[in-house]
């Protein structure tokens, strides 16, 4: 397939596809194995410049934007999940700013960010508030020249880990989905703390705490657009990164096909490879189709965004939803081609499956995404009426 | 503090097959990479202009497609580039390579430090480091795998040995060549590339480093190849391990069965 990439998207790809092969694989099931987070691979993913692709270059980045991140993210996607998503959540913290910040704050945190020295996080989630986001209680209180934060923040990806934090807080609670607005916070801040660290199934190597403040206080000038504004910036965010997540998606699916096609070309059952068998095939022909569909989607999802479009929730929700989806089904197939094998940690495959999962869950459940795509749907048919 | 880098151009010898009638290697299709060994000279070059400051300049001798290997140095975040390139130069042995990269080096001028690996994975000689040192009149230290200190127009480093190391002390400017477990090369980053894409690789000719024209290219060479011919294949060979005793039982009952004893 030629996706019709340019000269600097297929430099890209092939970047991130060596840091990949070079520094990922020889060590993705050491961390996974170990819940450890990949701090010299994230320096060397600094050293190649990736973490400055998105950000404009008069902030020190590349200035590219969603399709190249998702190309960086689908190719270390398919070495590890884990890492990918320590990356891309680095995307994912660093858009509030992006999108809404002032241009003091652009100044200040981009580019840091552009070149690695700094690590950021997105703080959304909380132990009542997941995918109704309106269930926020952390407050952030205007005191004089300054916010004090109060609440835990749960989940966080990059959580310990990042040195720049944007946070979702509730400023004025009369006020409901309008009463919420988005903080920066820097790691060292007296009052915020970190949580245990999680034990979670899949994507180990990445860190996922608690965010907790206790009467943090930040500066005023730390907002981020204006007070309210809290839950507009959160959503065009997550519009904004579920291309990546999708990108995630292709990523593993096609490790995994990767992985499940040279092991069946070796395997000799009844006297022959097992892909001599049609049901094999089969399976192997439609994960690489579903995958080739998916990465399609999300292609053209990320150059519709590029082109400059206003409202791609629904594009972005869809590119989501049937990228990850597909994941699922592929890395489980693949465990499925690989038989017992495929079972056994001695095979990338059975963590392929393990981090697949959380695509389908995070930044917004599957099911959250197919009520964005309804209701947009049906919104947009109302107006035809 | 100004460094230069001599790199080479070596056919990929993981990806080299041999044919098997003629028992030369089949260089047809096989890609091109900069010399493993050279990766660590230029990494521990960029690590010194990190430290210090200064430039770091990449010189190789080869044919026009060798400015491809000066351009990957260029995406790791060498300054500049040059490529001695000339027809003349063609058919060289390590002695008129020596010649040829020790006159460029001069053209070039201003350095305090030569780096280069310890030798190539083709030829396998590592003959032109020490050469190269001995026709700029320049110190040459070989094997270093860690630099200690620069200081006072001096570094000290550790060179690498058979059994430990030695400490050396040398005056700069000074050649030195590198062992693989001085540092662990970087990748290439976006930027780099970038520049490398659309950079114009500077190439000198013998005329321009003012080369004794029999002192170059195959005239130039005193190596005269007789013969070329794979080394005899060894039998099959077989490690031992556990407990001396058991290791001379399995050798005493291996010997039995073979009728050897």
């Amino acid at each position: 397939m030629d996706y019709l990439l340019t000269e600097e998207q297929i430099m890209i790809r092939d970047l991130a596809r060596q840091i990949a092969v070079e520094k990922i694989v020889p060590v993705r099931a050491e961390l996974d194995e170990q819940n450890k987070f990949p701090s010299d691979i994230m320096k060397a993913i600094a050293q190649a410049d990736l973490f400055g692709i998105y950000i404009p270059e008069e902030y020190g980045g590349l200035g590219k934007k969603s399709l190249e991140l998702c190309i960086t993210v689908e190719e270390l996607s398919k070495a590890c999940l884990g890492v990918s998503t320590s990356y891309a959540a680095n995307a994912l913290g660093s858009y509030p700013i992006l999108l809404y910040g002032s241009d003091a704050q652009k100044k200040k945190y981009l580019p840091d960010i552009a070149t690695g020295k700094k690590l950021v996080a997105f703080g959304l989630t909380e132990a009542n508030a997941g995918s109704d986001a309106s269930g926020i209680q952390t407050t952030s209180k205007l005191n004089g020249i300054e916010y004090v934060i109060n609440g835990t923040k749960q989940w966080i990806t990059n959580g310990g880990e990042a040195d720049v934090y944007t946070i979702i807080a509730i400023t004025d609670k009369s006020k409901g989905a309008r009463g919420a607005s988005a903080f920066i916070v820097e790691k060292g801040t007296p009052g915020f703390t970190f949580g245990k660290k999680e034990n979670k199934m899949g994507i180990r190597a990445s860190s996922t705490t608690e965010l907790i403040f206790n009467n943090c206080r930040i500066p005023k000038e730390n907002l981020i657009a204006k007070e309210g504004m809290g839950f507009i910036v959160a959503m065009k965010t997550l519009d904004s990164s579920r291309t990546g997540v999708g990108a995630q998606g292709v990523g593993v699916a096609q490790g995994a096909i990767d992985e499940a096609i040279r092991f069946a070309r070796h395997r000799v059952q009844f006297g022959q490879p097992v892909t001599s068998f049609q049901a094999i095939q089969h399976m192997l022909a439609d994960m690489q189709t579903m995958t080739e569909a998916a990465r399609s989607l999300i292609y053209s999802v990320s150059r519709f965004i590029d082109s400059g479009a206003k409202d791609f929730s629904r594009a972005s929700a869809m590119a989501k939803l049937f990228a990850t989806d597909v994941a699922m089904k592929v890395t489980t197939d693949a465990v499925q081609v690989m038989g017992g094998s495929g079972y056994m940690k001695e095979y990338p495959v059975e963590k392929m499956m393990r981090d697949a999962k959380i695509l389908q869950i995070y930044e917004g459940t599957n099911q959250i995404q197919r009520n964005v795509i309804a209701l947009d749907m049906i919104k947009e048919a109302s107006r035809q009426k | 503090m100004n460094i230069i880098v001599l790199v080479k151009q070596v056919p990929d010898t993981s990806e080299v097959k041999i044919n098997r009638e003629t028992n030369t290697l089949i260089r047809d299709g096989v890609p091109s990479i900069i010399n493993p060994y050279d990766m660590y000279a230029i990494e521990e070059a960029l690590r010194l202009r990190e430290q210090r400051g200064g430039k770091v300049t990449a010189v190789t001798m080869g044919p026009p497609q060798a400015a491809e290997a000066l351009k990957e140095t260029v995406a790791m975040g060498v300054d500049d580039v040059v490529l001695l390139s000339d027809r003349a130069f063609a058919g060289a042995d390590t002695w008129a390579t020596s010649y040829t990269l020790a006159k460029g080096i001069k053209k070039i001028g201003n350095f305090d430090l030569v780096i280069a690996g310890k030798q190539a994975i083709d030829g396998d000689t590592a003959q032109v480091g020490p050469e190269t040192a001995d026709m700029l009149g320049i110190p040459f230290v070989a094997y270093i795998r860690k630099i200690e200190k620069v200081e006072n127009g001096k570094m000290t480093a550790e060179r690498m040995m058979d059994e430990g190391y030695d400490v050396v002390e040398t005056s700069l400017p000074a050649l030195i060549t590198v062992v693989k477990e001085i540092n662990q090369p970087r990748l290439p980053s976006l930027k780099g590339k970038m520049k490398a894409k659309s950079l114009k690789v500077t190439t000198l000719t013998a005329k321009d480093i003012d080369a004794d024209e029999n002192m170059i290219g195959l005239k130039g060479s005193p190596t005269k190849v007789v013969k070329i011919f794979p080394p005899a294949p060894r039998g099959q060979r077989e490690f031992l391990t556990g407990s001396i005793e058991d290791q001379i039982t399995t050798v005493i009952k291996k010997l039995k069965e073979q009728s050897l004893i």
